[in-house]
């Protein structure tokens, strides 16, 4: 346990360095990208003398070593800054929408995790039968569709043709009162005041977004899974647990699945970065207000601390959850200790 | 059909593996009674069949190993014609299992205790944790492994402790037959002869007929009654185990034996037996131990040797005739 405790320590402070070493290098690259926030705001046309002077006011005149110290200096301080183009502070703007993309990534890796993994242990279940080639023709279709394609599929499917579900944003018309959102997550606010008819508003604006971002990822679970799983249900303590009586639904589903889920936890870890990329496609596709059509819009605006400051949360929320999954691959494997 | 005195009897069985150049046949046409409370011990060369023989027994062939015919008698039933819920209920409880690698044997994400919780649960439903637990503790130390060990898991064993939790989990439904493949072969000889005694102490105390199978024969000289000398996927001789070595019969057995190295003697030279086992594709037309058999004769190339009787033992082989 103490162990455990110097690791996780160690691992956050080993985040650090990634942090900056991050923002360095996207610190230049915004910069020598063409344009720049002033030109976004004022358009090509404004006289000389008005750009030098915003130019002075966003303290862009400045040499970049001074600018970029100046901002390391402030991230120091936890401060990440303010908007260069709206008047707005890039923490408060990010806590705006973080719940949101928080909210959507969490249900589409659950429907990634939920779908991938079973079907994937269902079909090396039924390996050489028809279930088993359907199964894997999905997975490999489904992991070459990109997340936009699929998610205008399933708009003008179910929310066109069928008419069954909402295709943008997180709650319908209903407007929500100031007090009414507490926390930003919305399934958590509607249920801190108990307005299931909010609720159930919040959920199905949910589901066409979740699943496409869900199913998109489930493809490489899947046909991961299943590989595990085939290698796995070859060990000898599985024929050993045949021999002993155990039904075949607890050695494939509890013997095999468990010891499968190791390199699927490593897969999960790495697929974090894939997530926060999907959700970005995803959020664009759905005009989801999240933090990924946040970045979106502030990179057409060149909005610099902006995109840094989203940039930094995405790589935090990456660090995260590798951290975590090491943490739980000691919880679901007792030789695994630190 | 029930036989008081035979709690098994394997009659003309056949296992065969298709592969992509044929079939091989494992088991081509074996039969073999076992006496209630006897311990067989079951040897022969790697490929000889003996272990996928103790697998039909529990019909545990992998895919695409299948049963192609005979039967297989247990206590009046026939194990090949058992349904899954059948073979379920057998399996563990009443004919249990243990196998060659006791590192490999137990799943190294569960503890020991759920490994034992978990068998128990498969055949006594609605069974409390608690008991199960209890339980098994008195299984583990009645092994000589201390009770709160059932929280640990495989990794915190040593090999020989692993065997011992094998064999616990093999025992604690109390079975009357166990099949052991090869216990003792990834054990080292100390450990190795502390098991093979605890083996001989359990079978007394839980009444056991047990079947050994092993390639070493000093195992079987230790423990067992009677011997099967398998060759090629059929029987070659069985006997009573002292009369199997003084006065082996068949000559596949007697090169068996001749090639164990013996202190007492002075042997300038281990002798060999000549030519590889039998290719099980394509096995070889008469006896299958002709083409490397000292005394091979016409008869031998042409026509499968069925069972003869001879000294208590009974061998196929036409030397007998």
């Amino acid at each position: 346990m103490r162990n455990l405790i110097r690791y996780i320590i160690t691992r956050t402070l080993m985040t650090i360095p990634m942090v900056f070493i991050l923002l360095t290098i996207i610190f230049v690259v915004l910069r020598l990208m063409p344009g720049d926030p002033v030109s976004s705001m004022l358009g090509g046309h404004a006289p000389e003398r008005v750009i030098e002077q915003k130019r002075e006011e966003l303290g862009l005149n400045r040499p970049m070593t001074v600018q970029y110290v100046d901002y390391i200096w402030k991230i120091c301080h936890l401060d990440l800054g303010d908007s260069m183009v709206l008047q707005q502070k890039v923490t408060d703007a990010i806590a705006e929408k973080l719940p949101a993309t928080i909210e959507l990534t969490t249900f589409g890796m659950l429907i990634t995790i939920v779908l991938g993994v079973f079907l994937g242990a269902y079909a090396a279940d039924k390996r050489r039968q028809a279930r088993d080639s359907a199964i894997r023709l999905y997975g490999i279709v489904i992991y070459c569709i990109p997340v936009y394609w699929l998610g205008l599929m399933l708009q003008l499917i179910f929310g066109v043709w069928f008419d069954w579900l909402p295709i943008a944003g997180r709650t319908g018309a209903r407007v929500f009162t100031s007090d009414f959102e507490n926390t930003g997550f919305y399934i958590i606010d509607t249920l801190l005041v108990w307005d299931l008819e909010s609720l159930k508003d919040v959920l199905i604006h949910l589901i066409l977004p979740s699943f496409t971002l869900g199913l998109t990822l489930s493809g490489i679970f899947v046909r991961l899974t299943r590989a595990n799983m085939l290698d796995v249900l070859k060990a000898d303590y599985i024929l050993a647990a045949e021999a002993r009586g155990i039904s075949h639904t607890n050695i494939v589903y509890r013997h095999a699945l468990k010891n499968a889920f190791i390199p699927i936890l490593t897969m999960m870890g790495l697929q974090v970065a894939l997530l926060m990329a999907g959700a970005i496609l995803t959020e664009t596709t759905f005009s989801w207000p999240g933090m990924g059509r946040l970045l979106l819009e502030r990179i057409y605006l060149r909005d610099y601390p902006m995109i840094q400051g989203v940039i930094i949360v995405f790589a935090l929320i990456v660090a995260f959850i590798s951290l975590l999954v090491d943490i739980i691959y000691a919880i679901v494997d007792p030789r695994i200790r630190y | 059909m029930y036989d008081e005195e035979h709690i098994l009897r394997i009659e003309d069985l056949k296992v065969e593996f298709p592969i992509s150049i044929g079939t091989v046949r494992a088991v081509n046409g074996v039969d073999l009674e076992l006496v209630r409370g006897e311990v067989m011990g079951l040897v022969g060369e790697s490929g000889c069949g003996k272990s996928t023989l103790g697998f039909s027994i529990l019909r545990l062939l992998r895919p695409p190993g299948r049963i192609s015919g005979g039967r297989i008698i247990y206590n009046g039933h026939d194990i090949v014609q058992m349904g899954q819920e059948e073979l379920l209920a057998l399996r563990g409880s009443k004919i249990a299992m243990i196998f060659q690698d006791p590192l490999t044997s137990l799943n190294p994400l569960f503890s020991i205790g759920e490994h034992f919780v978990e068998t128990l649960r498969a055949h006594e439903k609605g069974i409390s944790k608690k008991d199960a637990l209890e339980r098994s503790e008195k299984v583990l130390e009645s092994l000589g492994i201390a009770g709160e060990r059932l929280r640990e898991y495989p990794h915190q064993m040593s090999g020989g402790m692993r065997q011992r939790i094998m064999i616990g989990l093999a025992l604690i439904l109390n079975p009357d037959l166990l099949i052991a493949d090869e216990p003792t072969t990834a054990l080292d000889v100390i450990v190795e002869a502390q098991f093979l005694d605890l083996l001989d102490d359990l079978r007394k105390q839980y009444n056991l007929t047990i079947i050994l199978i092993t390639h070493n024969l000093g195992n079987v000289a230790q423990l067992a009654d009677r011997i099967t000398v398998m060759y090629g996927g059929t029987i070659a001789e069985v006997g009573p185990a002292q009369s199997i070595f003084d006065e082996p019969l068949h000559p596949y057995t007697q090169g068996l034996l001749a090639s164990i190295p013996n202190i007492k003697l002075d042997q300038p030279e281990l002798k060999t037996m000549p030519g590889s086992p039998p290719d099980l594709v394509d096995p070889p037309a008469g006896c299958v131990f002709h083409p490397r058999c000292p005394y091979v004769m016409d008869i031998c190339t042409k026509e499968r040797p069925p069972v003869f009787a001879r000294n208590g033992h009974r061998m196929s082989c036409w030397l007998y005739r």
